[in-house]
């Protein structure tokens, strides 16, 4: 599990390996790349380090060539379906905390139906179902029977759930599921026992190892991520890129996707935010790139459509698009969003700026004949 | 080199990342002398060609086995289950719990059977064999191994004895890479800088026999060995050919100039 490689340095000694970084193994770890090599973890750190910012430019010719050789020119698209924002942990910085007297609201079936019309419609073929971190409300029945419509529609499903046991993993796999998504939001343990007041999310170690139950269970793609914002972005950093590369050469036949989301305003007072410049969160992008090459790179409508725009392809290679964080956002509603998006163009603009860029939009990537087949032999 | 860099092999330590075949040595001095300068602390036999039982056997009696890992190996077994018989009876007549397992159907250029080396792998573990596969250089093959409990794994770099070196770069680049255990370039080495290359590459040991043993001065060969074995290291760990070809960020920085852009009309991330 990943708690073991975890507890072997604590998250400033992490901080601090980055930092004792200095140009000469900045320029090692890009002659590595230029050589046609992914960089190993200490090429990695010296990348997030601030002297790497002299060679940005570099960097991202390396991404786009990295990027180019991997996915091609293609960008996966897929949209977040908000099942719920009922929510029984308190994060101080997240709009669905318990302690924001917000509405609520769980998706019926019949709601999940015109959600998914809305976007089959517009073309998208994955999903990602997610919602807030009420085990009773949404729980497993919930999820069952809302992957059971949900399959009727969409040739690819992920969750972004609570963390579950792997057992139950499994059984939403063999419901339907392929994808799961548990951003560790930070891998700080001073600042999460600080930002997660109660409710299950407080036990970090839990949330820590939920990869690793769900790569055991058997998804064939498994995203982490830290949002950024909330801790020192060094140590954050060391920390994905640890367990990104852990995981991938340990559930070597799931792919590892890796997010990078930046802290957003939503309902609350949180004031805490660390500020992560532009350039500070490209160099990350680049530095996660040349590092995993393999890995896939999602991008949210958190970001500036400028930032998007650029990042596209670069290192980028999964983006949401047209989001909606409130339960049956699509398909008309209250207001009851978990943050302010930032990108609010429409699937179709979106896909056109992707096209002339050169860039392809991907809308369906998998298909519900891979779980006709028997179960693996090993 | 550093204390902290000693081969991890199933819990037993070793400084010496250069194994030793026993195979078409001229006589057991040739062995000897060999094995001392090679500096080597595993040395694998050939079940078939050794009298565990006995403690007069030419080969084991050249063996320190205080300091050095006897590795027998199954080579000469066709099939998964007549390479676990010899396991089986190498670990009753006093041959340990580690075995190279070598499954090679072919006589002729003695490749491995991936096929059966799985199957017979599988067995192994569950009985609490400590086991070391041979096998031809397939990633995937390698994982199927890992994930059978498997010590190492042991990829050829080309055919056994043909001294050709390594032939197999792309996909033992890929075993290393994805590798959790360690990984053992075995076969095919002929020049000491073959077995530099290998750990240049990232191996963590390397296994030559007919090199040696055939060598005009096994010893001294032997000692290249050991040099370019540890060279190779040293370099895998410590060096770098670093040269830069950065061109410094500039505001006509086509991929990034629009963070310039940005910078000049800061606004907040939230």
């Amino acid at each position: 599990m990943y708690t073991e490689l975890f507890d072997k340095i604590t998250f400033s000694e992490a901080k601090e390996r980055v930092l004792s970084k200095s140009k000469i193994d900045i320029e090692s770890a890009l002659h590595t790349s230029h050589s046609g090599k992914a960089l190993n973890f200490e090429e990695y750190l010296s990348l997030i380090h601030p002297i790497a910012d002299t060679y940005l430019e570099e960097m991202a010719e390396l991404s786009v060539d990295w990027t180019k050789k991997r996915f091609g020119n293609t960008i996966s698209l897929y949209m977040p379906m908000y099942l719920s924002n009922e929510c029984r942990s308190s994060c101080v910085y997240c709009g669905f905390s318990f302690e924001n007297k917000i509405p609520r609201k769980t998706l019926t079936e019949s709601e999940i139906h015109a959600e998914s019309k809305v976007l089959y419609s517009k073309g998208i073929r994955h999903v990602l179902i997610l919602t807030g971190e009420d085990y009773s409300i949404t729980n497993l029945e919930y999820l069952r029977s809302a992957v059971t419509i949900l399959k009727s529609y969409f040739d690819s499903i992920s969750i972004e759930i609570y963390p579950l046991d792997r057992e139950k993993y499994e059984v939403l796999i063999s419901e339907g599921v392929e994808g799961l998504v548990v951003y560790q939001e930070t891998y700080d343990p001073e600042t999460y026992s600080k930002y997660h007041l109660r409710g299950m999310k407080k036990n970090m170690r839990y949330r820590l190892d939920a990869p690793d139950r769900g790569g055991l269970a058997g998804f064939r793609h498994i995203g982490v991520g830290s949002l950024l914002g909330l801790s020192d972005p060094y140590g954050e950093m060391f920390r994905l890129g640890e367990h990104a590369h852990y995981l991938s050469k340990k559930y070597w036949r799931t792919t590892i996707q890796i997010s990078l989301p930046r802290m957003r305003p939503a309902e609350g007072e949180f004031d805490k935010t660390i500020f992560v410049p532009d350039r500070e969160y490209v160099r990350f992008l680049f530095a996660l790139r040349l590092f995993l090459p393999d890995s896939g790179l999602v991008q949210s409508t958190r970001e500036t459509v400028r930032m998007r725009n650029h990042l596209a392809g670069m290192p980028i290679t999964h983006m949401s698009v047209e989001s909606r964080t409130d339960p049956g956002g699509y398909s008309g509603g209250e207001e009851l969003k978990q943050f302010e998006i930032e990108d609010t163009r429409k699937i179709e603009e979106f896909t056109e700026m992707l096209r002339k860029k050169g860039l392809d939009p991907v809308f369906k990537d998998f298909d519900r004949a891979f779980f006709q087949v028997p179960d693996r032999v090993s | 080199m550093a204390e902290s860099d000693d081969l991890i092999i199933a819990g037993r330590r070793f400084k010496s990342r250069l194994f030793l075949g026993t195979g078409k040595f001229s006589s057991g001095a040739a062995l000897e002398q060999a094995i001392h300068s090679s500096g080597t602390e595993v040395v694998t036999v050939a079940l078939r060609r050794v009298d565990l039982s006995s403690p007069e056997d030419d080969i084991l009696t050249k063996i320190d086995r205080e300091r050095i890992l006897l590795l027998p190996n199954t080579s000469g077994a066709r099939d998964a289950e007549e390479a676990v018989r010899l396991a089986r009876l190498s670990r009753e007549l006093g041959g340990g719990n580690w075995v190279k397992l070598e499954v090679t159907p072919d006589p002729v250029y003695l490749l491995p059977d991936p096929i059966e080396t799985l199957k017979a792998a599988q067995i192994l573990v569950k009985e609490g064999f400590h086991v070391l596969p041979y096998i031809n250089a397939d990633p995937i093959l390698c994982k199927h191994l890992e994930e059978a409990g498997c010590a190492t794994v042991m990829p050829l770099g080309s055919p056994i004895g043909t001294n050709q070196g390594i032939r197999t770069l792309a996909n033992l680049e890929i075993i290393i890479e994805q590798s959790n255990i360690p990984v053992v370039v075995d076969a095919g080495l002929g020049l000491p800088s073959h077995a530099a290359q290998a750990m240049e590459l990232g191996a963590d040991a390397v296994l030559v026999n007919t090199a040696i043993a055939i060598a005009k001065d096994p010893a001294k060969t032997a000692y290249a060995f050991k040099l370019a074995t540890e060279a190779g290291r040293i370099s895998r760990l410590y060096s770098n050919s670093g040269i830069s070809t950065s061109k410094q960020a500039s505001a006509s920085s086509p991929l990034t100039g629009f963070l310039e852009e940005e910078s000049r009309n800061v606004h907040g991330v939230i």
